[in-house]
Parts: C-alpha cells; sequence; structure tokens
C-alpha cells in the first residue's frame, strides 16, 4: 500500500496572530510552524500502516523553501519520502490540483489528510483532492482499517459517530481519534539523522488559478472587561435581564 | 438565477441551522435582486422556511437518503445549483455539511469559502467576511469564479423572518453514494449536542475526576444545555473525545458557554471564541480565562455549581 500524508505547515496553537503591510499579510514574526495537528494524526496512523502492513509513507507539502523543516519532522517521524510543491499555498483549491497532481503521478492508494488546517481553517482541500482524483472520501475520520482494498471508517458526527465502509483509492480527513495522543511521536535523535538522507524531492507546480484570495485580515474587536459577582442569584439576574441568554 | 441554500434537517423537520442559513440566503437575494430556492431532503414543513425569506422549495423524498451520503448529497445540492443557474449556494457548518461542501464545490467548479460570518459587503466582485486562524481573526476574501459556495458559520447571523409566499416542487436528482456506505450510527438521540446546543457547559480539571460529573450533568440538564470538557479531560478518558472542544476538538458557537474549572489556554478559548455571552467558574481569580468571559464567578465549583443549579431551578419554575 503506498500512503501519501498531506502535511500543512501551521502556526504552532499558542501563536499570537498579528498581521502586517496594511493588514493584508499573516505577520510571521517570532512565529513557530509545525506540522497541522490534524495532520500529525494521521501521520502517525500511517506510521502503523507501516509498521504493521508494510506500507509506504510518502508526505506532501505545498508552499515554499520555509516548510522544509516541517517536511523533515514528518520524515523524523518515520516517512519515507518528501515532496514540496514549489509555489506558496494560495487557496484550497489550488492547493488541493497540486496535490491531485502528485496522486495521480505516485499512485497512491490512501491519502491522509487533515479535517481542517488550524490557519486557513478551510476544511477543503482532502475533498477536493478526492473529487478531483475520482477517489472516495470520508471526513472527518477517527478510526481507519485497511484489509487488502477494502477500509473501514468510523466517522465523527455531531453528537456521536458512524462507521463506514468503503474502498481504495480513499481520501481521509482526519483528526484526533486516527490515533490517540499519547501515540503521537517526538522525534528522536536516530530519526532525526536518518530524515537528513532521505529524499526531499522539490516539484514545480502544475498551472492552477486560485478561486479565492484573502485580500484583508482583521482581528475581534477587544472584549468589555469581565463582570465579576459572588453569587449566583446576582449571576442569573444578569444572565436573564442583560445577557438575555437565559 | 437565484441563490440556492441546501436546508439540513433531523428526523423529517428542519433545524434551526436551516432557517439561520435561508435567512442569510434571503440577504443575499435582496442585494443580488434575485429569489431564494432551498433545497431540502426528507423534510416536511416547506412553507416555515418561507418565513424565512424562501420563494420555492425543491422537496427531495428519497427513503435511500435516509441516511446521509456526503457524496449523494453534494450530487443532489449541485444539481439543484445548476437546475436553478445558481451563481451562490449556501450551506450551514453542522459537520455534515462541511463534509458535503467541497463536494459541491469541486462539482460546480466553485469557490468555496467556510465560516462566514456576515453578508458579503460586495456582491461583485463578490466579497465575504469569515472568521481565520480558529477565531483569532478575520479575513476578507474575495470569490472569483461564476459560481461561489458559502459556508455560513452557526449562530453569526442569526434568524432573519421574511414572509415569502413558498411553492414547493419535488425534485428527483440523479445522485451517487460515491464508494462509501453507512454500517452503523452510534448517537444519543435524548442528548443535545453541541453542535446544536444553544448553552453549553463544560468543565476541566478543576473538578478533579470524572466522578465529579454529574455536577456538570445537573447543570446541563437543568439548562436544557449540551455537555462539553476541556482536551486534557477527553485525554485523561474522563469524558468522550467527541466532547472536547477547542482549537483542536470541536467549535462551539452557542449562545452561552458556562465553563467550570477551566484554566482558558488559547487553544481552549480559540474553540468558543464563536459563542456570544461566557460565563467562567473557577477558583482561582488569575485564571485567564476570566480575561475572555462575560460573567465570572470567583469559587469553589463544589460549592457554586450546586447553587447555581438549584437557583436555576427555583428561576425555571417561577419562568415557566
Ligand atoms: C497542540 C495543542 C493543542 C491543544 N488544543 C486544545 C483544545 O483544543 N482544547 C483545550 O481545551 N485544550 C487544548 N490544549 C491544552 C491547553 O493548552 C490546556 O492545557 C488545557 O486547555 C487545560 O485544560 P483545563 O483548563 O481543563 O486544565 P487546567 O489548565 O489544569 O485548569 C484547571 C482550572 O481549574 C481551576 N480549578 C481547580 N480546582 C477548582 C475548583 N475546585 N473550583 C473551580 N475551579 C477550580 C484551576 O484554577 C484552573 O484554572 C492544547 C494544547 C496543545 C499543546
Ligand atoms: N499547503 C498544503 N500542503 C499540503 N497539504 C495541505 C496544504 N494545505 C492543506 N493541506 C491538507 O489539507 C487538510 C485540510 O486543509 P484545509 O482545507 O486548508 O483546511 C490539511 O489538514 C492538510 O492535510
Amino acid at each position: 500500500m503506498k500512503i501519501l500524508v498531506c502535511i500543512s505547515h501551521v502556526p504552532d496553537t499558542t501563536s499570537k496572530i498579528n498581521f502586517t503591510e496594511g493588514d493584508t499579510k499573516f505577520d510571521t514574526n517570532g512565529v513557530q510552524f509545525v506540522i497541522n495537528p490534524n495532520d500529525e494524526f494521521g501521520l502517525t496512523r500511517a506510521m502503523w500502516f507501516k509498521e504493521k502492513q508494510g506500507a509506504v509513507v510518502h508526505v506532501a507539502n505545498v508552499g515554499g523553501p520555509e516548510t522544509e523543516p516541517t517536511l523533515r519532522k514528518a520524515l523524523a517521524i518515520g516517512a519515507d519520502e518528501a515532496i514540496r510543491v514549489n509555489t506558496p499555498a494560495t487557496d484550497g483549491y489550488s492547493v488541493a490540483k497540486q496535490l491531485a497532481a502528485i496522486v495521480s503521478e505516485g499512485g497512491y492508494d490512501l491519502v491522509i489528510g487533515g479535517r481542517e488546517s488550524i490557519d486557513y481553517n478551510g476544511g477543503m482541500v482532502p475533498g477536493m483532492l478526492a473529487k478531483m482524483t475520482g477517489a472516495n472520501f470520508v471526513n472527518t475520520c477517527i478510526s481507519l482499517e485497511i484489509d487488502g482494498t477494502n477500509a473501514t471508517a468510523v466517522r465523527e458526527i455531531d453528537g456521536g459517530k458512524e462507521t463506514l465502509t468503503t474502498s481504495l483509492p480513499l481520501v481521509i480527513g482526519g483528526q484526533k481519534g486516527l490515533v490517540e495522543e499519547s501515540d503521537l511521536r517526538i522525534p528522536n535523535m536516530r530519526g532525526i539523522m536518518q530524515a537528513r538522507s532521505k529524499p526531499l524531492h522539490v516539484k514545480e507546480p502544475v498551472d492552477a488559478q486560485p478561486e479565492t484570495q484573502a485580500t484583508q485580515f482583521e482581528k475581534p474587536a477587544p472584549r468589555g472587561a469581565v463582570k465579576l459577582v459572588d453569587n449566583v442569584d446576582d449571576l442569573i439576574n444578569l444572565l436573564h435581564n442583560e445577557a438575555k441568554a437565559i | 438565477m437565484s441563490v440556492l441554500v441546501y436546508t439540513e434537517s433531523e428526523g423529517g423537520s428542519f433545524k434551526k441551522i436551516a432557517h439561520e442559513a435561508v435567512s442569510y440566503a434571503r440577504g443575499i437575494a435582496d442585494a443580488m435582486g434575485t429569489s431564494v430556492t432551498a433545497v431540502s431532503i426528507n423534510s416536511s414543513g416547506s412553507e416555515e422556511l418561507g418565513t424565512y425569506g424562501a420563494s420555492k422549495v425543491l422537496e427531495i423524498n428519497d427513503a435511500s437518503l435516509d441516511t446521509f451520503n456526503a457524496s449523494a448529497y453534494a450530487d443532489a445540492v449541485a444539481e439543484a445549483a445548476k437546475n436553478e443557474g445558481a451563481e451562490v449556494v449556501v450551506l450551514s457548518s453542522s459537520a455534515n455539511s462541511k463534509f458535503m461542501a467541497p463536494l459541491v464545490a469541486a462539482n460546480l467548479d466553485a469557490g468555496y469559502v467556510p465560516n462566514v460570518t456576515e453578508l458579503p459587503v460586495n456582491t461583485s466582485p463578490f466579497q465575504v467576511k469569515h472568521t481565520v486562524f480558529t477565531n483569532k481573526a478575520f479575513a476578507h476574501t474575495e470569490i472569483s469564479t461564476s459560481s461561489k459556495v458559502i459556508g455560513l458559520a452557526k449562530n453569526a447571523y442569526g434568524l432573519k423572518e421574511n414572509p415569502t409566499s413558498v411553492s414547493a416542487e419535488s425534485f428527483s436528482p440523479q445522485v451517487s453514494t460515491g464508494g462509501v456506505e453507512v454500517v452503523s450510527v452510534d448517537k444519543a438521540t435524548d442528548k443535545v449536542t453541541i453542535a446544536d446546543a444553544e448553552i453549553v457547559v463544560s468543565g476541566g480539571r478543576g473538578l478533579k475526576g470524572p466522578e465529579n460529573w454529574g455536577l456538570i450533568e445537573d447543570l446541563a440538564e437543568t439548562l436544557g444545555a449540551a455537555t462539553a470538557c476541556s482536551k486534557p479531560v477527553s485525554d485523561m478518558g474522563w469524558r468522550p473525545h467527541s466532547e472536547h472542544v477547542g482549537q483542536t476538538g470541536k467549535p462551539v458557537a452557542s449562545n452561552l458557554y458556562i465553563a467550570i474549572g477551566i484554566s482558558g489556554a488559547i487553544q481552549h478559548l480559540a474553540g468558543i471564541n464563536s459563542s456570544k455571552v461566557k460565563v467562567v467558574i473557577n477558583n482561582d481569580p488569575e485564571a485567564p480565562f476570566f480575561k475572555a468571559a462575560d460573567y465570572g464567578i470567583v469559587g469553589d465549583a463544589f460549592e457554586v455549581v450546586p447553587q447555581l443549579t438549584e437557583k436555576l431551578k427555583e428561576f425555571k419554575a417561577q419562568n415557566a
């Protein structure tokens, strides 16, 4: 089985979000970038397929040279090869288009992406990619088993979960649950050393015009100070009469 | 030309998010000088969509669509959009709608923007405001394709009545299950879900252990609220993963969010930023959550919460 894990390179969850150039660009100053958390769960599940079922695991990112440390981290965790498509990630559609070219060329059976990137929260790349490559698609995937070309997936739904059967080729949008938090791997020295000599291919992009473009950013208006009360009667009163929330 | 809206239902009736989506679609239609067509799947009550501004409802009645299938539902919505010559398709932000949205967009060669919070400032070029960085910021995004798919953020636009006389037509689209079959659904039908809830009561590590969750459940039941938790609480197995809210968990866009024994880490706050009113109960006055809250009580959850539940019961009895 050949697996491609799509890795989005995103600001660490603790990052303060600021913008520059008249609020038209994300300010990367002092920001730490990491593997998108949803993708890290997927990558770790891919390692399980590698170790238990002999899968070959590649990782891919669409982005500039600055994303390479993130891809190297994925190699250090255990992926076999990495691919970077050398073009900025402009919108979900154009990213999906670039990944679709890689998937067709590489003949992957399973593509693991995340439910969403925590930066632009698009939640669209895996679905569009599935449609473009004619693969089956399961989103918000919290469990995945593969047996030959058959797959059983569990998906989180509002208020519960749903078990699905499907087959390869398959694209999933994964999240926590694919593996547990405690299964996530911190690269060790050996992994980091090995990652240095693993292939990281840089591919030139195919033609793909973005469909959407963020032109301006803004931060939420600062909020008023909290009203502290010292008894529950006052709280109920405020919630009813002032906030009209109960 | 029209604005098409997919109106989500459950058990044969429309959800509140469907009413909100129609309200919003009508806002766009007015700005573009056109009307709203809704698509419904196995739901009754098309007239109620007229209340919020739909003038036509395409009713799909097909037992094979009783269980949600993203590919089939997306095919249905895309076919409706094509038939109607719709320039804009509006979906809500439930897990199901977010699953089908990219498929609808790919089907229509439409640009898709999720988590949209307001009517477009401009419809030509078409520009929408939406949340990014998990509610830490907003972006204004221009959609350049001729068809557009909008995912409406929950509880951001609200319900707006716009009484319109509505005509219903039956509609039988060509759909494919996309190679995915549902084997079983495991869902508590007697519980309010975090996605649908108006009020969410959430507990953190301050509650010390799963055996104390009765406090949270009693309060939630009194308020008709859903229960939720912080990430460590689900990581330790005190509560199911599906209750974990935050940047790496579920987003909460309820009217009221009550956080009990939760410190207010940045990743937690990101997930609940779009809730309207936030209440914090925490025994540490320095807890960062107080900076992000509207109302707070500094106190021991084990004392405050039972009192709050009792008093709310009295309040409910008086205001029933
Ligand atoms: C990559 C990453 C992603 C993350 N994503 C998320 C996420 O999506 N959601 C999330 O929630 N967290 C997330 N976290 C974890 C987050 O950083 C915090 O660790 C977590 O939110 C803390 O949970 P807590 O508030 O329940 O626990 P604590 O931080 O331990 O806080 C417990 C609080 O309870 C109060 N307390 C104690 N006793 C009482 C009492 N008797 N009465 C009242 N109050 C009391 C304490 O004062 C304290 O404020 C993430 C972390 C990382 C690194
Ligand atoms: N630039 C990118 N390069 C590779 N994969 C990506 C990129 N952007 C998004 N993805 C994948 O698509 C998923 C959903 O992203 P998004 O649609 O941007 O929310 C992510 O979790 C990744 O798996």
